[in-house]
């Protein structure tokens, strides 16, 4: 059997402790040696393991479906998990996404971010009734409604689409894509109570879909490739009208 | 000292978690969450293919009901489960899925009229009926009976959890991301609370609360080839283990799926067999029918596992450069449904595999995937031996899976084990006497052996390095104490286990950070591992037969007449090098379906004594009710419903079990002429293949 060259990589991540004294960011390179259907994950555990017990990243599921993962891969938000190395150069750039709170190198806080994020839009359906009986035949929907529902709660809150804003750089508290496709997800659920006028509350400003410039790299750079692009469109003409009215 | 207070602590932020801290909520508690990662993240997120509920919507689940799960679930877990248990289980099922529902999961839902399926290999057109439109639809799973499996699409857990997680902020519950519990605080007897990390800052907090519960989810990760999250180590196991009081049941219990990914180990659901995806070898011969003729690819996991490696040591794998696979073939079910039903499969296929479903093989072999073992508890979700301490989940043992659990059965165990624990635990903190009237020493004397064992590892002089320990450990267990078990592979595995747990009392750090530290996570997290680790190997050395997904080839029938029984493991002296283990009999004279044949798998079994006996009683109590209705027998037989919490007593309405106009729950439901009208309406054509 023939055997392949095997490629040597080399990552180029950005170190930052913020919780640690003295330490300031910097560029650490380290090199590895490329395996069959290496992901970055498998070659970040590989460095910790071996080379570096201090660098700090997130995985959970390494299947693309937890959103743990989102870092600039080479400039560009991703999944790392399921970013195979073979797709790459052999020289990577990893740094953690901006926007969110860094936790330490690639580690963002974007479980924080999110949270307040859904207590803001209030990302729960508000039954129209508190109390349902659990008992009975549920309530019947149409199965082309669900499927859409569904596609819209794909939504894995890696952070990606914030990462990617321009607004988001810019207004601290804008809700990004990630928010504005939450509330086309209930604005479309009939067990959602809430009307327009509700979610004009919610967004109908500069923080919500109205600061959205259209550059629209969130709709690229999606892992879960969600239609972001027609949904903050669609959005944000339901508000006009509301805000018109 | 550091000390939050509150009325529920939940350790585990996935759907047990949440729905547990949701109920105790709900009856004016005070809940916190500790989370090692947000809620939302949770392993609860990678179920993929659905959750079992007898709704009987689909034409396919027509005359499902409780009884059918339950006798489903009882034969899948080999007799090991609790009877009581499942039949609280089946009977709340439904009920969560349409709780579920009515919060915003957007469960797939039933199409009225003529659809193509695939079943065994042949594309047949079946009917869905009117009166069936718009309700939540059900998928076939291994080791049922009727369609039952309820599901989102392939997103089924993240579906559940995101509305779940979301559901639990509408509530206001605090969910303390990136913290970590290291030990209960407990007297040998009560538990108050936990000693907990901050993951982020290093900083330990005690929080004190008067019931704990345990929602940790699996330990896959004491594998090296594992669908696990990274996160499922086990650690809410080894926290129970630790106290020495609590014992966790049945470890040695270890599910492996059949479709892990190959190498990678990544999940591909089960629905894309039960959707009527096929096996194949080396040959590209479909030859599960040749093990299984009657449920081939869609006997229980154990069995199709085990007929895997079978199919693969005769020499019908297929060759890689990382070792053997077989295939999963999906390519028949057809673009449109790959892209619309198994999205998920669709995409990991792409990334991971840089292969198209809907044209290729996808390279499978089995992966641990389940563990059936956890903190043992009452059907209260409590612990039997630590007041105080509740377990939920896949990290409990309470016990519905017994020896080996259904696909779809743990993602619906979540949330009901989340609705009916949940309310035990808010019962626990109306009850007076259990007030924490926690001493405060016990508190701090917890704190300080917590803090010096960091310490001693920071600081000291240690030489063993945590990540090779780990590795080790992996390496062991999923080379000897896998699908196929041998006594001398095992009695190796146990002796090699606790030198690595010895050594594991030696660690040392390279990075002595106090804040965010990776190698000190793994290194704790290591020696509690081992134990675990421990507790599967000498469960599975002890136990000398062969059931459900424990298999010794040495001991390969499952032997009633002595191991019909939960094992039972604890840990009393932190220096011992091994659990004491107890076997705890199955009682044969209260069981509603005593122990048979499987209808799956090996036929050859040693019977219990008390069997015979307790089969002629059950149907002489069923001839003496002929002619009542199925509710007056089953109660008959092995009544259970006092067990339930009161919320959630009563009867599930059905398409084909209306409740009379009015009716609410625990009124009488009855058959209704939509069932013989509906049973007309069925019709399925088989065309070519």
């Amino acid at each position: 059997m023939a055997t392949e060259q095997r490629r040597k990589l080399r990552f180029h991540i950005l170190r930052y402790n913020p919780q640690e004294a003295g330490s300031t960011p910097r560029m650490q390179t380290y090199e590895l040696e490329e395996a069959v259907g290496m992901t970055l994950f498998i070659a970040l555990s590989e460095i910790r393991e071996k080379q570096d017990p201090s660098l700090q990243f997130d995985f959970v599921c390494r299947a693309g479906i937890c959103g743990s993962c989102g870092m600039m891969i080479n400039g560009r938000p991703g999944l790392a998990c399921r970013t195979l190395t073979m797709n790459l150069d052999a020289d990577i750039t990893l740094a953690p996404l901006p926007v969110f709170a860094l936790i330490g190198d690639l580690s963002v806080n974007t479980g924080k971010w999110m949270r307040a994020m859904s207590e803001r839009l209030e990302t729960w359906v508000h039954m129209k009734q508190q109390e349902v009986d659990i008992a009975r035949i549920e309530e019947r929907m149409e199965p082309e409604l669900a499927e859409g529902i569904y596609l819209l709660d794909r939504c894995v809150e890696c952070g990606c689409c914030v990462a990617g804003c321009g607004t988001a750089r810019m207004r601290q508290d804008f809700v990004g894509a990630v928010g504005i496709n939450k509330i086309a997800r209930f604005r479309l659920d009939p067990r959602d109570g809430r009307n327009d006028a509700d979610f004009y509350e919610l967004v109908g400003d500069d923080d919500g879909v109205f600061g959205c410039m259209s550059l629209l790299a969130c709709h690229d750079v999606c892992p879960k490739n969600l239609p972001l692009q027609t949904q903050i469109a669609f959005v944000r003409r339901k508000m006009v009208r509301e805000g018109l009215s | 000292m550091k000390v939050v207070y509150t009325d529920v602590l939940v350790i585990g932020g996935g759907l047990a978690g949440l729905r547990m801290a949701i109920a105790a909520r709900r009856r004016g508690y005070d809940a916190i969450i500790l989370s090692l990662v947000p809620a939302k993240r949770s392993h609860s997120k990678a179920a993929q293919g659905g959750m079992q509920a007898s709704l009987g919507n689909v034409i396919k689940g027509q005359g499902d009901n409780e009884d059918v799960h339950f006798e489903d679930t009882v034969r899948g877990s080999d007799w090991g489960a609790d009877q009581d248990v499942v039949r609280m289980f089946v009977n709340t099922a439904p009920k969560a899925v349409r709780e579920l529902a009515a919060w915003g999961v957007p469960w797939s839902r039933v199409q009225r009229g003529d659809r193509d399926v695939v079943i065994n290999g042949q594309r047949v057109t079946i009917t869905e009926r009117d009166e069936a439109h718009g309700t939540v639809a059900q998928r076939d799973f291994g080791g049922t009976k009727k369609w039952r499996t309820c599901y989102v699409s392939d997103g089924t857990g993240h579906a559940m959890l995101t509305t779940v997680a979301d559901r639990a902020i509408a509530e206001q519950i605090a969910v303390h991301e990136r913290t970590e519990a290291l030990a209960l605080i407990h007297d040998g007897s009560r538990c108050y609370g936990a000693i907990v990390r901050n993951l982020i800052t290093g900083e330990l907090v005690a929080y004190v609360a008067k019931a704990t519960g345990i929602a940790t989810g699996g330990a896959g990760r004491l594998y090296r080839v594992t669908t696990n999250a990274v996160i499922c180590e086990g650690i809410g196991h080894a926290l129970a283990l630790e106290t020495g009081a609590a014992a966790l049941g049945n470890m040695e219990a270890v599910q492996f799926h059949p479709t892990g990914i190959f190498p990678a180990g990544i999940l591909v659901t089960e629905g894309c067999r039960g959707d009527g995806g096929l096996l194949k070898d080396v040959d590209g011969h479909r030859f599960m029918p040749d093990y299984e003729p009657e449920k081939k690819e869609l006997a229980s996991r154990d069995v199709v596992s085990r007929r895997m490696e079978q199919h693969i040591a005769a020499g019908k794998g297929v060759q890689s450069r990382f070792g053997e696979h077989l295939w999963l073939d999906i390519t028949l079910l057809g673009e449109h449904h790959i892209k619309r039903n198994l999205r998920e499969v669709y995409e990991i296929c792409q990334y991971f595999l840089g292969v198209d479903p809907v044209k290729d093989l996808i390279p499978v072999r089995p992966a641990q995937h389940y563990t059936m073992g956890g903190v043992r508890t009452r059907h209260t979700g409590e612990s039997p031996t630590l007041k105080g301490l509740f377990a939920a989940g896949e990290a409990a043992c309470w016990d519905m899976h017994g020896f080996n659990r259904l696909g779809g059965n743990s993602v619906a165990e979540t949330v009901v084990a989340g609705m009916i624990v949940g309310e035990y635990v808010a019962d626990f903190c109306d009850d007076g006497a259990n007030d924490a009237n926690v001493p405060m020493g016990l508190v701090h004397e917890f704190m300080q052996r917590e803090q010096a064992k960091l310490d001693r590892m920071l600081d000291g002089r240690g030489t063993e390095d945590a990540s090779q320990l780990s590795v080790a450990m992996k390496e062991l267990m999923t080379a000897k104490v896998g699908i196929f078990r041998r006594g001398g592979d095992l009695e190796q595995a146990v002796e090699e286990l606790q030198k690595l747990l010895v050594r594991s009392r030696n660690i040392g750090l390279h990075y002595r950070s106090r804040g965010a530290n990776p190698e000190l996570v793994t290194a704790y997290r290591t020696q509690k591992m081992l134990k675990l680790a421990l507790c599967v190997a000498y469960g599975a050395l002890v136990r000398t037969e062969s059931r459900g997904a424990h298999f010794r080839e040495d001991f390969p029938r499952r032997n009633d007449a002595e191991w019909l029984s939960r094992t039972l493991a604890s840990w009393k002296d932190e220096n011992d090098t091994l659990p004491k283990l107890v076997h705890q009999p199955l009682d044969v004279k209260r069981m509603e379906l005593p122990p048979g044949w499987r209808g799956y798998g090996a036929k050859d079994y040693v019977d219990h004594p008390d069997t015979p006996g307790r089969l002629k009683e059950v149907e002489e109590i069923k001839a003496s009710l002929a002619g009542a209705d199925r509710f007056a027998v089953q109660s008959a037989v092995m009544p259970y419903e006092h067990l339930l919490p009161a919320r959630y007593h009563g009867r599930n309405e059905r398409i084909d079990e209306r409740f009379d106009s009015g009716g609410g729950p625990g009124g009488g439901a009855r058959t209704s002429r939509a069932a013989q009208t509906g049973a007309e309406v069925v019709m399925t054509k088989v065309k070519e293949a």
